[in-house]
């Protein structure tokens, strides 16, 4: 079961994960298989019998549990099985279809793996975002695998004229092993077919202890070979007869209006075929146009060059006074007044005033861009009332949705391709960039690409929020902190799809202010008012970021403050092992149902004990060394991460050792938690060291990847290490691809004070240690 | 009439001779193996490779490359079999894979000129090379493991 058994196959990097004490019946035990008889998944309508239950029935057309959607074997054996969540990096392609594979007893040699186009009625919810793909579809995969492995055994038992509970499927067939008796599945595919799909209710799921690649990591991902031969197919890489390339120049500033376009330049471009406006919807209107002017050419360098000939004039609109220093001492004003209480326990306010010492923080984030690798892409091809998209989009069912409203035709019409993701991090759950194709090709009556530039990306991104969080801890004279008061300020996402909004909406109080998890008698948690002049959206994490980064700061603060051990100051502050209850009405709590996810601060203190076991916590270090560590709940997972930072006698900083504890529950492929958690740290790292887009006169300042700097590999960290706890029973799956995000900053800042006494409170890095 | 040699094949081109090679690559050859990810050689997604030195094709005109000889992910090895590749897998480096066609590129290079970099030439020789997931470690264990043979 643990992985490092063959380490063979990990070369590389098998020094750099473990997976603690795995044992072979450890693993997935408690999902339901206890007796061999299936406690049921949570599947829409149906009677959840579950061990747990998610939150995926309530997703947007929940979740369908069927094997004629998503699997089909051949006649020659080849099984195909459809996956209809997006692949970003995360490993998911591979990972859902491989849990079908296991419990239909495929050979995954055998397997080939086919993409879901956007039809969330036929394939379920398909929003890959919120790091719940596993989390939700865990069960829901494994009883699609079960039924299809029920429906071969049932054929096989039939032309053997056996009782089906003679028969069992085994490596890609079926046997009755007392007559000896083998049929492939390929043999038995059009039986097969024609036996009714078994109820949920009485399947039969696999005994993990048969487990062949669940939990083992084992299997790399199925775009591996392509990716390394440049096969693979991004977005970017559709390519369809008679199709258009177009760059589109957007309003600079958001909400901005075109008034004149002086063509003539850009069409004397080789190459430029025509120049022509595009529809923009008014900010805010979620995902719609900006708008502008797109020129067509027979290649993308062309049209590049032919927009950078237009003569344009804008319109700035009400945004464009939006600057960042300005707005940052606005932000900072509001965290120091009373805001909307979102959470009260006991009375901060006296408990503040009557403390023997308050040590208070105030930490700034600013504005973050996503930066994919592959910026946003995508090509539409649209006749009459047809569309037909191919796209990197993270909600393929989302893009379906909104294309057949921009163009006005029905929903039914509307295709989309989804193709592998260069990155998506949160962006392109957006699908403005398809849309916009959608309205080309619509205008052009020929298929076009849409593509944007890296300076696009940057300047008409869905940022990143921009964020104050003041912390206020009081202390009693024994060093205890008997109060809290955290005041978090941000543009909030919902102003992207309500103009006006000002509060942080549920889901971003819920992302680490009012699910703070210490044990604190007095705790107010405030959110003032904070306008947006700009389109806010999601970004690996979320509002997780600067939240983490000022609570577990302010923990080494207290640390400092007391002349306390990190450690054991951010132990103490946690407390108890104990389910916390926030007095939040209906706290969100990443969509999941409380009683299967609750805040368990007994897996909190575990992560960070195994990081500081694993990690060396305490170790003598060499001068101008300095270790920091921090620990997050995010996504429903437990993540806890040590740095080792050294700052030389110049201010330059450099990582040599990064440490990182998960707990996500049950778990299908640790090595690709691995690789969640070593990017995350580089994530971490860039957003810490580097990462901010500022706005003047309504504009990005910044252009591309000289001055919005992301880290380079002679910058990260020497070595990162995983350590992945092992799943309790009954422990379900929770999120990985976002949660390695938060801890990283906090421990990083922790880490420079315990290397120089500078206390960080303002991201990005910078320069700030320079001497 | 440009003329340039594309993974051995002979290619030509009487379009605008400023064209970016990147742009001849993907659109108008239809390699799109090469990828596009700053436009300003900033992020080395575009690398390539140019007799035996790795380019950034999206600062580099086709008239540049006219009569040299352009190796592109796809012409790196007739099977994905360069040690490079072999190595890439077994370390399982990408996440989402879309820069990898510029490392392993930029890698190949590496190689060619000094097949056995210390860990610091590593670093220093794919410091152009941006990868957003952050598979950094592995990209330096598998330069490493193919150089000490797959």
């Amino acid at each position: 079961m643990n992985f490092i058994d063959n380490p063979r196959k990990l070369r590389g990097f098998e020094n750099n994960i473990r997976v603690e004490k795995i044992s072979r019946r450890s693993i997935l035990k408690g999902l339901g298989i206890t007796g061999g008889f299936v406690l049921a998944a949570p599947v829409m309508s149906r009677p959840a019998l579950a061990a747990y239950e998610t939150g995926a029935g309530k997703m947007p057309h929940g979740v369908v549990v069927d094997p004629r959607v998503f699997v089909a074997v051949a006649p020659d054996g080849t099984v195909t099985i459809l996956a209809h969540r997006s692949e970003m990096g995360t490993g998911v392609r591979t990972s859902l279809p491989l849990i079908v594979a296991e419990e239909m007893e495929a050979d995954w040699s055998r397997v080939k793996v086919q993409q879901a186009h956007g039809d969330e009625v036929k394939f379920g919810n398909q929003d890959t975002d919120g790091s719940r793909s596993t989390r939700h579809y865990l069960i829901p995969m494994r009883q699609i695998g079960a039924s299809a492995r029920t429906m071969l055994e049932q054929a096989a038992a039939k032309r053997w004229n056996v009782p089906a509970t003679e028969v069992k499927a085994v490596n890609h067939e079926v046997v009755h092993s007392a007559s000896g008796r083998k049929l492939g599945f390929g043999e038995l595919a059009a039986d097969a077919a024609k036996e009714s799909v078994p109820a949920i209710e009485g399947l039969k799921l696999k005994d993990p202890k048969d487990f062949r690649y669940l939990g083992k990591g084992q299997v790399g991902i199925v775009d591996l070979h392509d990716i390394t031969t440049g096969k693979a197919r991004y977005g970017a890489d559709v390519r369809l007869p008679g199709m258009k390339y177009a760059v589109i120049a957007r309003p600079p500033v958001t909400g901005g209006t075109l008034v004149k376009f002086e063509p003539e330049a850009a069409l004397n471009v080789p190459g430029v075929e025509k120049v022509m406006k595009v529809q923009g919807w008014p900010w805010p209107s979620k995902f719609q146009p900006l708008g502008g002017v797109a020129v067509i050419a027979r290649n993308t360098g062309a049209a590049i060059k032919g927009r950078d000939a237009l003569k344009l004039t804008w319109d700035d609109g009400a945004n464009g006074k939006y600057d960042s220093v300005a707005y940052r001492k606005e932000l900072e004003e509001a965290s120091r007044k009373p805001g909307l209480v979102v959470r009260q326990e006991g009375d901060a306010d006296t408990a503040l005033k009557s403390a023997d010492k308050v040590v208070v923080g105030e930490y700034y984030l600013p504005h973050l861009a996503h930066v994919s690798m592959e910026p946003p892409v995508a090509v539409a091809d649209v006749k009459g009332d047809k569309a037909e998209i191919w796209a990197p989009v993270q909600s393929p069912g989302g893009t379906r949705e909104d294309v057949a409203k921009t163009l006005g035709i029905p929903e039914g019409n509307v295709t989309v391709n989804v193709t592998l993701l260069g990155g998506g991090f949160g962006r392109k759950s957006k699908c403005d960039f398809a849309l916009e194709a959608a309205l080309l090709s619509k205008e052009l009556g020929a298929p076009v690409k849409v593509q944007w530039t890296r300076e696009d990306d940057l300047h008409h991104d869905f940022l990143h929020t921009v964020s104050v969080e003041r912390i206020e801890a009081g202390l009693d004279k024994s060093g205890k902190v008997i109060a809290w008061r955290h005041r978090s300020v941000a543009p909030t996402i919902a102003s992207t799809f309500a103009a006006g909004a000002k509060h942080a909406a549920p889901f971003e109080l819920g992302m680490g202010l009012v699910d703070m998890p210490f044990e604190i008698a007095n705790i107010s948690c405030e959110n003032p008012e904070a306008a947006a002049f700009t389109r806010i959206g999601w970004f690996r994490s979320v509002s997780n970021i600067p939240r983490a980064f000022a609570v577990q700061s302010m923990v080494g603060e207290i640390a400092h403050a007391t002349g306390r051990d990190q450690k054991e100051t951010l132990l103490a502050l946690i407390g108890s092992p104990r389910i916390v209850k926030p007095a939040v009405k209906d706290m969100w709590n990443y969509g999941e149902p409380y009683d299967s996810y609750p805040i368990d601060t007994a897996r909190l203190r575990k992560v960070v004990e195994l990081v500081a076991e694993k990690g060396e916590w305490g170790r003598q270090v060499p001068k101008g060394h300095g270790l920091g560590i921090a620990v997050h709940r995010s996504f429903v997972s437990y993540i806890a991460t040590i740095v080792e930072v050294a700052v030389d006698e110049k201010g330059k900083l450099s990582v040599p050792r990064v440490d990182t504890a998960i707990d996500c529950g049950t778990y299908v492929n640790p090595e690709r938690i691995a690789s969640q958690i070593e990017g995350a740290a580089i994530m971490g790292l860039s957003l810490a060291k580097y990462g901010a887009v500022t706005f003047k006169d309504g504009k990005v300042e910044q252009k591309n990847f000289d001055d919005f700097q992301v880290i380079r590999i002679d910058e990260s960290p020497g070595v990162t290490n995983v350590y992945i706890v092992p799943p309790g029973l009954d422990t379900p799956p929770s999120g990985v691809g976002e949660p390695g995000v938060p801890p990283f900053a906090p421990a990083l800042m922790n880490a420079i004070f315990a290397a120089t006494g500078k206390r960080i409170r303002s991201l990005p890095l910078g320069k700030q240690l320079e001497i | 009439m440009i003329k340039v040699k594309i993974n051995g094949q002979e290619q030509s081109w009487d379009g605008d001779p400023d064209l970016p090679l990147l742009w001849f690559l993907r659109d108008e050859a239809g390699l799109t193996g090469t990828k596009f990810g700053c436009g300003q050689a900033l992020c080395g997604a575009c690398t390539v490779i140019v007799d035996k030195e790795a380019v950034r094709s999206c600062i580099t005109s086709i008239n540049d490359v006219a009569g040299r000889e352009v190796t592109t992910i796809e012409g790196l090895h007739p099977n994905g079999d360069h040690p490079v590749q072999k190595a890439w897998r077994q370390v399982n480096v990408p996440q989402c894979g879309f820069c990898q066609a510029g490392q392993i590129m930029q890698a190949a290079a590496l190689l060619m000129e000094n097949p056995k970099p210390s860990h610091d030439q590593i670093r220093e020789a794919m410091s152009g090379n941006i990868c957003r997931c952050g598979c950094y470690q592995r990209i330096e264990n598998a330069v490493h493991l193919a150089s000490t043979g797959v």
